[in-house]
């Protein structure tokens, strides 16, 4: 078995290319320890083959979680060959990494992608020269027209079955040079023992890096006469050893470039992003252009397409459900039995289930603005009003989305390229109500505040944003301490998304959410389908008032006294609003017994008075996402741990904001 | 001068990047390094980041970032 691992910056078609050189054989998992995610999958027609997708970077420093993974996993899982695709419109920034590859020593192939937009603008490199001059094979293609992937997988295969590693480069001269040179002899030993190989040791001493020198046990002595090489180079270079390595670096790109490329005018894909971003990116037309097509795409996916299809899907359960249902009763099997099936599994699962048609619908949208760069210029747009609670402006669309409904918008953070940014995002987006909870909205508005309808639910929308803002700033300054990713971020020129990658897109969100509806989320429905049918003596009960989930609806109600209610009505309803939202307005309606909305509305005065009402809704606002939601931030975390400290942080804050609403209100009534 | 008190149009040649840790690592890496010609394009509808061309691609930054760059030479470029 031969592993071969991708390698190469974002927006270069790496996923294009793994696509096309995989098909749709891939297993997605995350690194170990991390919320990264690894695409494996093997090459096509080569059973013996397997392609690593490793996540798309700019350098191997160690600072961000991403180089960290790539660089412990070409160091630790010793891969047969790197396959480095690089974008040739680019070449420059991206034969950066290329050249920190090299000092690897791992053998290797550069996929120069994009050469097609390159000779159709009149430009050229020389692909023969620059494989000469980098001593590593070259091979041109255009990942997403396909082209030169055939003549890639044989310059792969012969690669690997040669073992030929880079040809030792001494792209290094002068003062770095002298400093790379003295210090690899004097580590060569541990390098080999730790299985660094030396010349990256020693490139890496030179930096400064911390984690080679405790990977090689670098002794105090060493370390010393490390730091005394790298004053000499420094006060030589008159530069800091940073920059002196960067430098280096371009320095020698810039001449293999001037020899190979000749560029005589930018690319048309270059010209023509130049004039989109005139509009999209305009001054005063920007934003607003940015709300018409986030509008747009909600109302396309939540009215015209989505809601039909969810209609459908949930007529086609409803179908089988009753057939399900009428088969079970001709073979005579028990109350209970039938009771689990339909009430428990089918009406459970089957609501969560009738939210697939919403996501991946959703996720087509996404992966058009996400492939064709627009997403970047999101970014751009919104990054100052983010950077103020501590994230950046990649953020704001997966919030925005929270909005319409929190599970693809948690899926959405995935995005992000910062794991930091990512896990703040997971926690933060629930806060944007989503429409599941409108329902509860509209019963209690219409109950207590017919006239003040509008103001109470854009008060309940501001306070979810607020409530997002303050634990921004909290979690910013204790969780989520320490150095943000800096947003140095690159605008990728606009490109039409190719059709495979957003049906792969669509198809793995898709895919993802089934298997979450049948595992975490049947399991939930099932636990409170059990609470909700039974009673203490475990006898099926026909009044769920009766039941163990009324018994501990009761047993919590007295902890929502400090908000003003206490009533084990409502409190059941909360927890089944666990399921899905829009249980509570159900479970309030089958609790009270009530038929019409005017009797609800009757009863619910008993219940609460206008300003615990509102103290209600501001509870339901915050409090932990139906399973749906958690089992996603529980996928997107990576830990039931961590995923259930989420919610206990967003019950929590729902609580304490439900009681000050309460405490305060009471003061002014 | 500094990056971030050029305007929209300008460019210039880039003498030293100050900063430290991850931040000044990721300018340098992205190719902001001594004697690069770099271009302001824009600045973003709310006053920040702005966005530069460089290296014949297009980076956007932070003026907080941006003003960490001392530039020795500017000039104005015709569009």
């Amino acid at each position: 078995m031969h592993v071969i691992a991708l390698a190469g910056n974002q927006n270069s078609g790496k996923t294009t290319l793994y696509n096309n050189l995989t098909g749709s054989n891939q297993h997605v998992g995350n690194f170990p320890g991390v919320t990264i995610e690894k695409k494996e999958g093997q090459l096509k027609k080569y059973k013996d083959i397997s392609l690593v997708d490793l996540p798309g970077i700019y350098s191997l420093s160690p600072y961000t979680m991403e180089e960290v993974v790539t660089r412990d996993f070409l160091l630790k899982e010793n891969p047969d060959l790197i396959l480095n695709i690089v974008d040739a419109t680019n070449i420059e920034r991206n034969l950066y990494l290329t050249l920190q590859l090299m000092d690897l020593s791992i053998p290797m192939v550069i996929a120069l992608n994009m050469m097609d937009e390159v000779t159709a603008s009149g430009n050229s490199i020389d692909v023969k020269k620059l494989s000469c001059h980098l001593g590593v094979p070259v091979v041109p293609i255009s990942a997403s027209k396909g082209e030169g992937i055939s003549e890639l997988i044989d310059v792969v295969i012969k690669t690997v079955k040669e073992k030929s590693s880079p040809k030792k480069l001494d792209f290094c001269v002068g003062e770095v040079h002298k400093a790379i040179h003295s210090i690899s002899h004097l580590i060569d030993e541990q390098a080999e023992a730790a299985g660094y190989p030396v010349r990256f040791a020693a490139t890496k001493l030179v930096e400064g890096d911390e984690p080679t020198i405790k990977s090689l046990k670098i002794t105090e002595n060493q370390l010393h006469i490390i730091e005394h090489v790298v004053k000499d180079m420094e006060a030589a270079l008159q530069t800091d050893r940073e920059a002196a390595l960067a430098d280096m670096r371009y320095c020698y790109i810039e001449q293999i470039c001037s020899e190979t490329v000749v560029k005589k005018q930018e690319t048309k894909e270059q010209q023509r992003s130049e004039k989109i971003d005139k509009v999209l990116t305009h001054k005063y037309f920007g934003i607003p252009i940015f709300f018409g097509i986030m509008f747009f795409i909600f109302w396309m996916t939540f009215n015209v397409i989505g809601a039909p299809l969810q209609g459908l899907l949930e007529e086609l359960i409803g179908v089988i459900t009753e057939i399900t249902s009428n088969a079970m009763i001709a073979f005579d099997v028990s109350d209970w039995l039938h009771s689990l099936v339909i009430d428990g599994i089918f009406a459970g699962v089957g609501s969560v289930l009738s939210f697939l048609p919403l996501i991946v619908i959703l996720f087509f949208f996404l992966s058009l603005l996400e492939d064709s760069g627009y997403m970047a210029r999101v970014a751009f747009l919104m990054d100052k009003l983010l950077r103020k609670i501590g994230l950046s402006g990649r953020s704001f669309v997966p919030m925005l989305i929270g909005f319409g409904c929190s599970v693809p918008a948690i899926m959405a953070t995935r995005t992000l390229a910062s794991e930091r940014d990512r896990k703040m995002t997971i926690v933060l987006t629930p806060f944007m109500s989503c429409s599941a909870k409108l329902p509860i909205y509209g019963m209690i508005t219409v109950a207590f505040f017919p006239d003040n309808a509008a103001i109470v639910m854009i008060g309940l929308y501001i306070m979810g944003i607020i409530a997002a803002v303050i634990s921004g700033l909290l979690l910013k300054n204790t969780i989520f301490k320490g150095e943000p990713v800096p947003f140095v971020m690159e605008l990728p020129a606009y490109r039409i998304p190719s059709r495979r990658s957003v049906l792969i897109h669509m198809w793995e969100k898709g895919k993802d959410f089934i298997q979450r509806a049948f595992t975490v989320i049947f399991l939930g429905t099932i636990i409170i389908w059990f609470l909700q049918s039974f009673n203490w003596s475990f006898d099926m009960v026909e009044d769920s008032s009766n039941s163990i989930l009324a018994y501990l609806g009761s047993l919590i109600a007295p902890i929502f006294i400090p908000l003003g209610f206490n009533d084990w009505r409502a409190s059941t309803a909360l927890i089944t609003g666990l399921t899905a939202k829009e249980a509570v307005v159900s479970t309030l309606s089958v609790l009270t017994g009530a038929v019409t909305d005017s009797q609800l509305s009757e009863v619910m005065f008993t219940m609460f008075s206008p300003l615990s009402a509102f103290a209600f809704l501001t509870f339901v606002l915050l409090y932990m996402p139906c399973i749906a939601a958690f089992a996603a931030t529980k996928r997107e975390l990576g830990s039931l741990k961590y995923a259930a400290l989420a919610a206990l942080y967003q019950t929590v804050t729902a609580f304490i904001a439900g009681m000050l609403v309460y405490q305060i209100g009471s003061l002014f009534i | 001068m500094t990056l971030d008190s050029i305007k929209p149009g300008q460019g210039g040649v880039i003498s030293a990047i100050g900063g430290q840790g991850l931040l000044r690592r990721r300018l340098l890496d992205m190719g902001l390094t001594p004697n690069t010609r770099v271009k302001v394009r824009k600045v973003a509808p709310m006053g920040d980041p702005i966005e530069l061309s460089l290296r014949s691609y297009i980076l956007t930054i932070r003026k907080d970032e941006a003003a960490k760059i001392e530039l020795k030479e500017v000039f104005e470029e015709c569009m």
